[in-house]
């Protein structure tokens, strides 16, 4: 047997600098004894050949880090073992979850996370009574005290403070980390108001009536009790619960306290007030139009309304040379509410400047007025609305294109030209004509921007887009 | 013991009370901060549970509520305006001071501010983001801060409660418009919307534009009660992924209506229903990290509930014996991912494993899989499971038999 004396417990380096000769002179891991035992120590090195030392995949270092604050005695051993195998051609014997030596270093590596993630949360500061300091006694599960200093000091460097623990001390005083000898139990101040405080919140945030004192346990382990001042609450929290509970099931529904807080309502908007508004308006246009928007905002007989965010009205002047009317609210509009704000809007817009319209000139609106989409996980995908969704909309948009009385309709695809003329007509067909719906209004179609977007090669794209800037601007000679 | 010290006792005793039925605790996805400049405090984006209650949650941030004062009159609430309860309010100063008091002693991550509606809504906010002010500009504190969002409050309240706020919320409470109206009626379901709405914009704006000023970078949450109207928990889970999918929601907290001192006549008291809330956590889950969709969970129905003795994932494999047995040594992520017992990180490590060896049964065992639950649905390269798949009888011998029913009603 070879002894193996690393220089400090638990630093990377100290163990490297052990293993290193070791894994050049070609010592299995069977040879050497880690635990500096009486009898080992007695075979003497066998000279090292000449060769450089191994490269280790970084995992593997990251983890030895972790692994040589573990308390277990043989961690010094079981990295050697690890370092063997990898020296030895099994480069990446970490992804081997399964290999009895590598789940045993990563449980290991798990629990002194896990500890160090427990020293984080459950710590205890107090004021020293007469000295500006704070000053903490913790008793970690394994050596952590050196390697987790940077986070309190990271977290409370304005603060001069001192946590003390069984294995030695850190003291920092604003500037400079020091670490120092094992401290007491008894150096750090009795409880304070501060504990009181925090025994009394503690006691006021459990819900009696949700007892699950085994997940406590779990994630609070009994080791860690006795230096948080808050879990002497727990026995008396515990056996007054039931009957906490039971005295409020007991007593059941009370009567209305006899002088309520004060009411104060705001107008959430109702169809009822949409109407009188309504009415009130007759004869005044942006008025009329102001209550057709509550009237639909308070809409809720649309199946799409229950999932939408709102309705989303038209925009834009009254009295417009062009009125566009569009499919349905995206993602994007159906967030801020307003029309064409998202990507086919965006594109819209561009169109509309090339075809030398101003945004002044047109009111642009959809034939459906909320969002149609089918929610996954994480986000909504585009539904195209169907025969009894544009139904349902289109007195609204009827109302709406009377109040707002363009002089020319621009419909946008398929859903705004069944909309206007009451069935459907192929797009294709249609598109660049001059129609009139069935009230006599003109109507004049084309494609929707979105169907721009979805066409996959550049080519046909810039074909396309030019004949929708073209419709664009026949449009708007035949208003002009 | 002097006056002012009891009276703050009192005061934190009844707002900590009137404040921990929001479910919300996280302290998690802030931006990484120190004090190594000046200010106090740290967030390494992990969140830190700094204690845990009997009741098995976590106390991460100083919860309360500046005053649990309130002109709405929601039957499931304790402070609505008609209870009993008595009433008290904090000053801007006292919560700030509370906080940092904790905060130095390690006792807490930071702040969930929330209030009961007083005046109006742009009033509350202002003292909510008076707070949080106060504490990042006077005191330089970098904990972190979660804020209760007022529905309708004014534009300029809201974007300057997202400077301050690592977190925002606002509950949608129920999952179903009419129950709103019912219990709630001063609450506004499509104005709560229209908050999220907004809130996700300003959220991806500050996200994505460089210049755009910060905005809650730990996102915005919302919580649901269980149990309080009649909604199946296929109406919960639908409302769940719709506002999952439309304001990107970090999470829904699902909160069993639960006994309340004083409770309505409208609502009377019942124990908690928390074996169904912790199937919705379960089948949330399911529904963001495992590829499932709403009609596998819980197809729909008259009354498309959870089942109650099995986790859902358990209760789909019983239902679709046709997918299995999966081959732990070829399926690909996704049908590993459906297998019960088996979880992300567990199927990443059986991922990583199986490229260096085929996985055996007792390499199972060794990385400490629920080896029962797993006999029947897996196959290995030297176990299958047999007959047992097909076995009538393999819902009884999976679905611990102590559970359900008896464990819900435990307590009374």
């Amino acid at each position: 047997m070879i002894a193996a004396s690393p220089a400090h417990p638990t630093w990377l380096e100290a163990w490297r600098d052990a293993a290193r000769p070791l894994l050049a002179a070609g010592v299995p891991p069977d040879a050497v004894s880690w635990d500096g035992s009486l009898f080992a120590g007695t075979e003497a090195m066998p000279p090292a050949a000449a060769m450089l030392p191994p490269r280790v995949p970084p995992k593997f270092l990251e983890l030895a880090e972790i692994v040589l604050r573990h308390r277990d005695a043989e961690r010094h051993d079981l990295l050697y073992r690890a370092l063997w195998r990898i020296a030895e051609g099994e480069r990446e014997l970490l992804e081997r979850a399964t290999d009895p030596l590598v789940m045993r270093l990563s449980l290991m590596a798990k629990a002194v996370r896990r500890d160090a993630h427990k020293m984080h949360a459950f710590l205890r500061f107090r004021p020293h009574p007469e000295e500006e300091r704070h000053l903490a006694w913790f008793e970690p599960e394994h050596r952590i005290l050196e390697a987790e200093a940077p986070f309190f000091v990271r977290r409370f460097a304005g603060m001069r403070w001192s946590i003390l623990t069984p294995d030695g001390s850190v003291h920092w005083d604003r500037e400079e980390l020091r670490f120092g000898p094992p401290g007491r139990r008894e150096d750090v101040p009795p409880e304070g108001e501060g504990e009181i405080l925090w025994r009394t919140y503690y006691g006021s945030t459990f819900n009696p009536a949700r007892l699950k004192p085994a997940a406590m346990r779990a994630e609070m382990p009994l080791r860690y009790w006795r230096n948080m001042p808050e879990t002497r609450e727990i026995p008396r929290l515990m056996a007054e619960a039931p009957a906490r509970v039971a005295a409020m099931v007991e007593r059941g529904g009370s009567e209305p306290a006899a002088r309520r807080q004060r009411l104060i309502h705001w107008a959430p908007s109702s169809v009822s007030e949409a109407m009188e508004l309504f009415d009130a308006a007759a004869g005044d246009r942006e008025a009329a139009l102001a209550a057709l928007k509550a009237e639909l905002q308070a809409d809720r007989g649309s199946p799409l309304a229950v999932h939408a965010t709102q309705a989303v009205f038209g925009e834009g002047p009254l009295d417009p040379p062009l009125l566009f009317v569009g499919e349905q609210p995206g993602d994007e509009e159906d967030l801020k509410g307003r029309p064409f704000v998202g990507p086919a809007g965006r594109l819209f817009d561009g169109a509309l400047e090339k075809a030398g319209i101003t945004r002044g000139e047109c009111y642009l609106t959809n034939a459906v007025k909320h969002f149609k989409f089918t929610p996954t996980g994480k986000r909504r995908i585009h539904q195209s609305p169907d025969a009894g969704d544009i139904a349902h909309y289109r007195p609204f948009l009827r109302r709406e294109i009377e109040i707002v009385a363009p002089r020319l309709v621009v419909t946008l695809g398929a859903t705004a030209l069944r909309a206007m003329m009451g069935r459907a007509i192929p797009v294709t067909k249609a598109r660049g004509e001059m129609m009139r719906t069935p009230e006599g209004l003109p109507v004049f179609p084309t494609v929707h921007p979105s169907y721009l977007l979805r066409l996959p090669d550049p080519d046909s794209r810039e074909r396309e887009y030019g004949r929708f800037v073209e419709d664009l601007k026949r449009a708007h000679r035949e208003v002009m | 013991m002097h006056d002012a010290a009891l009276d703050l006792r009192r005061k934190l005793e009844i707002l900590a009370d009137a404040a921990k039925y929001d479910a919300s605790c996280a302290s998690s996805s802030a931006p990484k901060r120190d004090s190594l400049k000046d200010g106090i405090g740290s967030s390494e984006g992990m969140g830190i549970c700094h204690a845990y209650t009997p009741d098995g949650r976590c106390v991460s941030l100083l919860k309360i509520l500046l005053t649990n004062a309130c002109i709405f009159d929601c039957a499931y609430c304790i402070n609505r305006a008609s209870s009993n309860v008595p009433r008290a309010r904090f000053t801007a100063k006292e919560v700030v001071d509370l906080t940092l008091g904790f905060y130095r002693r390690n006792m807490i991550e930071g702040l969930f501010l929330s209030s009961g509606i007083i005046r109006s809504p742009d009033y509350t906010m202002e003292q909510l983001v008076r707070v949080a002010r106060t504490l990042r500009e006077e005191h330089g504190f970098r904990g972190y801060i979660h804020l209760k969002t007022i529905p309708d409050a004014a534009p300029e309240l809201l974007a300057e409660a997202g400077r301050h706020a690592d977190r925002l919320s606002i509950n949608i409470e129920l999952p179903q418009e009419a129950s709103l109206k019912a219990l709630a009626p001063e609450k506004d379901f499509a104005g709560i919307r229209r908050s999220m709405a907004r809130m996700r914009v300003r959220i991806e704006e500050a996200k994505e534009e460089a210049r755009a000023p910060r905005f809650a970078p730990a996102g915005q949450s919302t919580q649901m009660m269980v149990g309080a109207d009649g909604a199946d928990d296929r109406a919960i889970l639908g409302t769940a992924s719709t506002l999952y999918g439309s304001y990107g929601l970090r999470r829904v907290y699902y909160s069993a209506y639960s006994p309340i001192p004083d409770a309505s006549r409208a609502l009377p008291p019942a124990p908690p229903p928390l074996l169904r809330e912790h199937r919705l956590y379960q089948s949330d889950w399911l529904l963001r990290f495992y590829g499932f969709a709403l009609d596998e969970i819980v197809p729909a129905g008259p009354d498309a509930m959870l089942a109650l003795d099995a986790d859902p994932k358990l209760a789909w494999a019983l239902r679709n014996r046709h997918f299995f047995p999966v081959d732990v040594n070829k399926a690909p992520r996704e049908a590993l991912l459906r297998v019960p017992g088996l979880g992300v990180k567990s199927v990443d490590r059986l991922l990583a494993s199986r490229r260096h060896g085929a996985i055996r049964w007792d390499d199972l065992a060794r990385l400490r899989l629920p080896m029962r639950k797993l006999r029947p649905f897996l196959l290995t390269a030297d176990s299958t499971p047999g007959a047992l798949l097909d076995k009538a009888a393999l819902r009884s011998l999976l679905v611990p038999k102590t559970q359900s029913a008896p464990r819900q009603m435990a307590l009374l």
